[in-house]
């Protein structure tokens, strides 16, 4: 049985990289990205699971990093927005404007980076279904399915 | 952040759980079986929940079971709505499970879960009322079965210390023609203003909702109207609608006259596919 009593220091594997961050059982994997790994491309938001903007990668599938517990993803893959440099995706958020202020714009790319990773030809209506999990308040909604066409070349 | 310390545990068996509950609650710290977390982790958050221990079943073989036996299909109590509706095993389960919050949500809210939450919704719970599930749970007696309609009485009735380990539907169900028709006030990702989910067993229909009321509603004198060939479709509707007026839900998403106009044109628009043999229909 694995038991997490008090705080401890945590092996976590994150972006292909074997980290250390100090845990309380009780902390959520944002704040541990965020505020013991420095990691902050992922965005404290409604903190509720509604917004997105904290989405990172579990094991390769999307998660609001918000409602997770860091004790929860020891031993497994983490991947954050800083672990995806480079990808068509990204080129293609700004190929395609598909932002305005920003702050969502890393938990969308989570889930179109998820997504193009595990089906590389999804529908509209897979890329509908996916990307109703985020919330963009500046409503950059036609330009983000725009990047996510240009990127897995629909 | 949550503001408050408690303890993680994660069995990897039933009766480790169970003992482990036993102990943790004698020690005060008021454990709590932890799903997906995503109810518990909002209302830590926030102070409107409190415990000193998690016990995360998501290690428990029985608790991840998604298969059959003979004629019975097991559901493990920490099965996500995700893989529920991806398994295809119940549609009925499988398309309700879909309209649930959202995608990525659906890789977390369990099956377990959402029959045990606190909010008034739970409609994964309706294809088991409609299905006449059996809950198996485990507690310091040992493993114990229960027909839902015996535990889970507007929320799920579990005695103190028992975990909600999985539920089991017969085959019949599973294949039997059914119906999922979920409206929203307005956003397609939002609690129900009602979700209504229906099957045909034994040439009869059996219905529940979900937002109707302040719990999921499944009630036979309801389906004994809506089946009585005596009248015509609009005066089962009718009946129906004028039976259940005491229990309609008034508030933000809908008043109760308009959930009234709702759920009885959604049940005539039932009975007709029926009437009309355009089984299974899902909408």
């Amino acid at each position: 049985m694995y038991t997490l009593k008090d705080k401890t220091i945590a092996a976590l594997r994150v972006n292909g990289l074997e980290r250390e961050a100090v845990i309380r059982p009780g902390d959520i994997l944002l704040d541990t990205l965020r505020d013991g790994l420095g990691l902050t491309g992922a965005k404290p938001g409604c903190l509720n699971g509604d917004c997105g903007a904290c989405t990172v990668l579990v094991d390769g599938l999307p998660v609001k990093s918000c409602l997770m517990l860091t004790a929860e993803v020891i031993g497994h893959e983490i991947t954050t927005v800083e672990g995806i440099l480079n990808t068509p995706i990204q080129q293609a958020f700004i190929d395609m404007f598909a932002f305005q202020c920003g702050y969502c714009t890393s938990g969308f790319l989570m889930v179109c980076y998820a997504l193009s990773q595990l089906n590389p030809k999804p529908s509209d209506a897979d890329i509908d279904h996916w990307l109703e999990s985020n919330i963009c308040r500046c409503t950059s909604y036609e330009e983000i399915g725009n990047a996510i066409r240009a990127a897995i070349g629909t | 952040m949550i503001p408050f310390d408690f303890e993680y545990y994660r069995p990897e068996s039933v009766e480790e759980a169970v003992r482990l509950y036993q102990e943790l609650e004698t020690a005060g710290k008021a454990p709590v079986w932890y799903g997906g977390g995503s109810e518990l982790i909002s209302m830590a958050r926030v102070g409107n929940r409190r415990f000193g221990a998690v016990i995360d079943i998501k290690s428990i073989p029985e608790c991840r079971t998604l298969g059959f036996d003979g004629e019975r299909l097991n559901l493990g109590a920490a099965l996500t709505l995700d893989e529920l509706s991806a398994s295809h095993k119940f549609p009925l389960l499988g398309q309700t499970a879909a309209r649930i919050a959202d995608h990525t949500i659906q890789r977390r809210i369990t099956l377990g879960g959402n029959l045990a939450s606190t909010i008034i919704y739970r409609e994964a719970v309706l294809p088991l009322l409609l299905s006449d599930a059996e809950l198996t749970t485990a507690g310091p007696g040992g493993l114990k079965k229960y027909a839902i309609r015996d535990i889970f009485r507007e929320r799920l009735q579990l005695p103190k210390g028992e975990l909600l380990v999985s539920a089991a539907v017969a085959r019949e169900f599973i294949e039997a023609p059914y119906f999922h028709i979920k409206k929203t006030k307005n956003e397609k990702i939002d609690y129900p203003l009602i979700t209504t989910d229906a099957l045909i067993a034994g040439g009869n229909l059996r219905i529940a909702f979900s937002g109707l009321a302040a719990y999921p509603l499944r009630d036979v004198a309801v389906e004994s109207i809506l089946n009585d060939q005596r009248l015509s479709l609009e005066e089962r509707a009718e009946h129906a609608a004028q039976f259940l007026s005491g229990v309609y839900l008034d508030d933000m998403n809908g008043s109760s006259s308009y959930r009234r106009f709702v759920l009885k044109n959604t049940v005539v628009n039932i009975l007709e596919s029926i009437k009309d043999a355009e089984m299974p229909c899902i909408r």
